[in-house]
């Protein structure tokens, strides 16, 4: 034996290599060429055993810091049944892959019909996909589509309030990519798509809501006035937050993006996420990535099968629209087993509490001279809190994290401009206790008195 | 061996043109559909839009293949197939009495370039 | 067994979960305004309302209708299905990872930031590459990425007139898509008779239009290029740059490495090579490494370590920017860390050796029943074609793969690559003991004679599964992709 994740003897070795009529495994690589072959094992340490490894782990674990977070743009922490950690561990759903097989795979293409199904439900669209990477890649993948969908399209138009890693995403996309990207500014925090005007090259609009700062956008009339000009109309929206403010599908999107970080997934230093697009039925052909579809076999059973494969990068290679291959399935399988768990009620309630207990927040810290709250917008979970300057806004993490609360995001963490380094960034869930969120006021008071 | 009609005009992408007045159909060729296999879907293109020649102006489907349909002939498309559109399979059963879309104000010229019967029937042989 | 959906087993106020009640003053709650109306949802959306229990019988019932490598072996050609090692889910639970913000302080994130910059440095060692990012998702979004840093490579230098990306016709689709995602025009390169690239056709398609050329090696056949050097010398003469795609990287690993190849950009995906499991289709991780010379236009932030402890930098002018929202799929790349500590430089080179052991000795046996078109050099995979079984019995390789299923086998590769008939890919992986490949190769036998005998009974496979085979028009046309 020479590893326990290699199961050869020096018998099984010796016999196998006389059935190839050779005296080494090194024979085997010859054909690489003395040239390239290394002589030596590559320069990293030598193997460990399990119980080392997980020592060595352990150490390492702990120099990462955990506090009482009120960390959100773009990953929060939310309440998240045991199902959800039992059910997505069964070992079947772990080491399967894409379930090209579709008598051997029917649990897991049934589970991704599900969530598919979960996703329409959700953004009110006709068409969801089996995930993508995460929020921003969907957010790069409604652009792929919008230009592909319009004949001439070579224009994006993007709000300047969508999440700042998402729009460094979607720079990077377009870098020579043949397209551009057009801004549309933000007024008070919320996107101006007021005297929007739509060219005939420009293939639709993205925007988000929750947006960057967490306002709620107002988009009445604007899919109307896209689709007159041939356009198509993105929204970019955390799922959660759809079970109060109104649906993509019901402000007339013809695709609706996002991450189900927040239906069950943990916060995982950022990843796996599950980046979600849904779409209306015009776009179906259109859509990137997987899709699950109900048939039936020859005895007329019902069963699952990937479909629509002609859309794929495996079947249309240069001709295909997104080269997606993998995608997040086990991610998109916790958000399924979350929402079967929470239910709609549940859902409901947990939006509805991040709401009240992010307002709760605001109202206090919003009191304290020092500190502002704008309210030029609603909000669902996350608001900005607006410092005198940088370092008040210093002085205030520092005092928080002392009481063991991370207080938020700064702003210009996800910027990286000077002018946003006296705003912080709130985000207040579910999961938030009136004991923690009475902690923070406390300490805030403390600091800024 | 694949049916081809001498009333038709062909090109390299497979599509085949017939005109009728002011009126040119266009179709894929019975060459074309049978290495589609069972054609599942059939994407009609826009109608009063102007496509060139060799543009790509829709695809058509089958379970384990997507082909694109390129315009054999600039024009503007006047008409697509609406038939198609719940029985793509009508391809398979006659792909010459079955047209994809009808183009107008289309070039005479491009469509005399085109390869006729004989000739389609040739650079089939030589493929 | 068919397993309902869940919402088909709805019962209107049935509860799975119940949250605690919120517990801020009556009076605030009272008088806390709601979402203006126009802002608000109309309407409700159909989720399941079930007991706890019926979550959990659900879920579980569907995981019996899945096969993994822990239910059995795996061969999927180009997938390197091996086994994925307990320790890394072990590891990917602890809380002191999953409850980590992704924006934290940097002070509070010295464990997570430790981890991507060690497995870099790992990674660098075993490729030979200068540095990488762990940001890309998946395989496929590392050849996007790959392909944007030659993009902003070239546009640096001003030369515009590289908008060309060759690949060889045996590619992974995810190649020319990956291309054609990022603007390039995608010329196909033509396999010799030994399957290798043809370098005469090769040469005669570099021009001062070619950006790069996409390798796979081994190849999809399973076969070195051993003319890499070559190959390599006459990409970068013409000014090109070379793209390596890791799918196959389990073949060489710690034996020989890219860099030394000549490559100058590669991906890999830490789900296949590094033992991350593939979760039904992902989170996977495709991490890029580069050389010095691109090693500029690599995505950011970097991690760079400082006197005390790392830090995110962010100040790399000529980075393509960000792929990903924050750091990649961080619990996936953690557990391709744990299994590189258990493996160390000696065990990689053992489990690529015996990699290339078990497909060389299926091969070997599988030769007298299937033809095998490309032999000569065959590493960690090889393809077999039925297309002799097709003309003689009407057998084709679906039919081949679906008979498996019925030995209880998942099914290799299918119908790839595209240069092959009637193909079936078979890669054994070093998990695999002499026992479980003779197990296969008889199972491989006996469907084989059966191919002959009763051609017929093959088209029926598989009988022992929840559905027989399913109606894919039908699939197509209805398009029932919800409920």
């Amino acid at each position: 034996m020479i590893h326990p994740y290699i199961p050869h003897t020096d018998e099984d070795r010796a016999r196998m290599l006389e059935a190839l009529g050779l005296s080494s495994i090194d024979r085997l690589f010859e054909v690489v060429g003395e040239e390239l072959l290394l002589e030596d094992p590559v320069p990293i340490a030598h193997g460990r055993t399990e119980e080392e490894v997980r020592r060595m782990i352990d150490s390492i674990a702990r120099r990462n810091i955990r506090g009482i977070p009120f960390l959100g743009g773009g990953s929060y922490d939310r309440i998240i049944p045991s199902t959800v950690q039992a059910l997505s561990s069964l070992p079947s759903f772990v080491t399967a892959y894409t379930p090209y097989q579709a008598e051997m795979s029917q649990g897991l293409l049934q589970a991704i019909f599900e969530f598919q199904s979960m996703v329409c439900e959700i953004t009110s669209m006709d068409i969801a996909n089996a995930s993508l990477y995460d929020g921003s890649h969907a957010i790069v993948e409604a652009a792929l589509l919008m230009v592909n969908a319009k004949r001439g399209a070579k224009r994006v138009l993007v709000s300047a309030t969508i999440h700042p890693f998402a729009l460094e995403a979607l720079q990077t996309w377009v870098l020579g990519a043949g397209y551009e990207l057009e801004m549309i500014p933000e007024k008070d925090g919320v996107a101006d798509l007021a005297g929007l005007d739509i060219a005939d090259d420009v293939g639709g609009l993205i925007v988000q809501s929750p947006n960057r700062y967490g306002f709620i956008e107002d988009y009445d009339g604007i899919a109307e006035l896209l689709h007159e000009h041939k356009a198509l109309l993105a929204i970019s929206a955390d799922p959660l937050s759809l079970a109060i403010q109104r649906t993509p599908g019901q402000w007339g999107a013809d695709i609706a993006v996002g991450d189900t970080q927040s239906l069950g997934l943990g916060l995982a230093f950022g990843g796996p996420a599950c980046g979600y697009m849904a779409v209306k039925r015009p776009l179906l052909r259109r859509i990137p990535g997987r899709l699950v579809g109900m048939t039936t076999d020859g005895e007329g059973r019902r069963g699952f099968t990937l479909t629509l494969q002609a859309r794929e990068q495996h079947i249309k290679r240069e001709r295909a629209t997104s080269n997606i291959c993998s995608n997040q399935a086990l991610a998109a399988l916790m958000t399924t087993i979350h929402l079967s768990s929470l239910g709609w009620s549940g859902m409901v309630e947990a939006a509805g509490q991040s709401y009240a207990k992010a307002h709760y927040l605001a109202h206090h810290l919003g009191r304290i001279p020092g500190l502002e709250v704008p309210d030029a917008h609603p909000f669902w979970c996350e608001f900005p809190l607006v410092f005198q300057d940088a370092n008040h806004l210093e002085t205030f993490l520092r005092e928080l994290r002392n009481e063991g609360i991370f207080a938020g995001v700064r702003l210009s963490t996800l910027t990286r401009k000077d002018t946003d380094e006296s705003v912080l960034l709130v985000a207040v869930t579910e999961k938030r206790s009136r004991e923690e969120l009475d902690l923070y006021i406390r300490t805030a008071r403390r600091v800024m008195g | 061996m694949s049916r081809i009609l001498d009333t038709l005009r062909y090109s390299k992408d497979h599509e085949w043109v017939r005109i009728e007045g002011e009126k040119a159909y266009v179709g894929i060729t019975d060459h074309a559909q049978d290495e589609l296999g069972e054609i599942v879907f059939v994407e009609l293109p826009p109608i009063g839009e102007r496509y060139r020649k060799d543009e790509e102006i829709s695809s058509i489907e089958s379970v384990k293949a997507a082909s694109p349909i390129i315009n054999p002939i600039e024009g503007v498309v006047l008409e697509a197939n609406e038939d198609l559109d719940g029985s793509p399979e009508l391809i398979n059963e006659d792909c010459y009495a079955n047209h994809i879309y009808v183009l107008g104000s289309f070039s005479r010229e491009e469509y005399d370039s085109l390869m006729d019967g004989t000739e389609y029937a040739t650079y089939l042989a030589s493929l | 067994m068919i397993e309902p959906l869940l919402i088909e087993k709805s019962v209107k106020g049935r509860l799975a979960y119940r949250l605690p009640p919120l517990d801020l003053p009556e009076t605030f709650v009272r008088e806390l305004e709601p979402l203006p109306a126009h802002l608000r949802r109309e309407g409700s959306a159909r989720l399941p309302e079930v007991s706890e229990l019926d979550v959990v019988r659900h879920f579980t019932r569907l995981s019996k209708m899945v096969h993994g490598v822990d239910d059995g072996m795996y061969p999927l050609g180009s997938c390197t299905m091996k086994y994925n090692p307990k320790l890394g889910e072990e590891v990917a639970r602890m809380a002191q990872f999953t409850r980590i913000h992704p924006l934290q302080d940097v002070s509070t994130v010295q464990g997570c930031l430790s981890v991507i910059h060690s497995l870099l440095e790992d990674l660098s060692a075993i490729t030979g590459m200068s540095w990488g990012s762990l940001q890309p998702c998946a395989g496929s979004h590392g050849e996007y990425t790959g392909l944007k840093m030659i993009r902003a490579y070239f546009l640096k230098q001003g030369d515009r007139r590289r908008t060309k990306v060759l690949i060889p016709v045996s590619a992974h689709g995810t190649n020319p898509a990956s291309a054609a995602v990022n603007g390039f025009d995608v010329v196909e390169v033509a396999s010799n008779r030994k399957g290798l690239v043809d370098l005469a056709d090769l040469k005669s398609k570099l021009s001062d239009e070619v950006a790069a050329l996409m390798l796979t090696n081994p190849n999809t056949l399973g076969l070195f290029e051993e003319d890499i050097l070559e190959i390599s010398e006459a990409v970068h003469e013409a000014g090109a740059l070379l793209y390596y795609d890791g799918a196959n990287l389990n073949a060489i690993m710690g034996k020989a490495r890219p860099g030394d190849m000549g490559f100058d950009v590669l991906h890999l995906n830490l789900h296949k090579t590094f033992s991350t499991p593939h979760g039904g289709g992902g989170p996977g991780s495709g991490p890029v490494m580069v050389n010095d010379l691109l090693r500029p236009f690599l995505p950011k932030p970097d991690i760079i370590p400082q006197e005390e402890g790392y830090a995110f930098d962010w100040d790399r002018p000529d980075s393509i920017g960000k792929v990903s929202m924050f750091w990649g799929n961080f619990l996936v790349y953690l557990r391709a860390y744990v299994y590189i500590l258990r493996m160390g430089g000696e065990g990689l080179r053992a489990a690529a050796g015996h990699a290339v052991l078990n497909a060389n000795y299926l091969a070997k046996k599988l030769a007298p029943y299937y033809e095998i078109p490309y032999t000569s050099g065959i590493m960690h995979e090889f393809v077999i074609s039925v297309k002799n079984y097709k003309e003689r019995y009407g057998v084709t390789a679906e039919d081949f793969a679906k008979a498996l299923i019925d030995e209880g086998y998942h099914p290799p590769t299918v119908y790839f690559p595209l240069i092959v008939d009637e193909a079936l890919m078979i890669e054994p992986t070093e998990s695999e003991s002499p026992e479980s490949l003779d197990a296969f190769i008889e199972a491989m036998i006996r469907i084989a004679e059966k191919a002959k005998r009763d051609p017929a009974s093959l088209k029926k496979a598989p009988v022992s599964t929840p559905v027989g085979r399913l109606d894919q028009v039908k699939a197509v046309k209805d398009a029932k992709v919800r409920y």
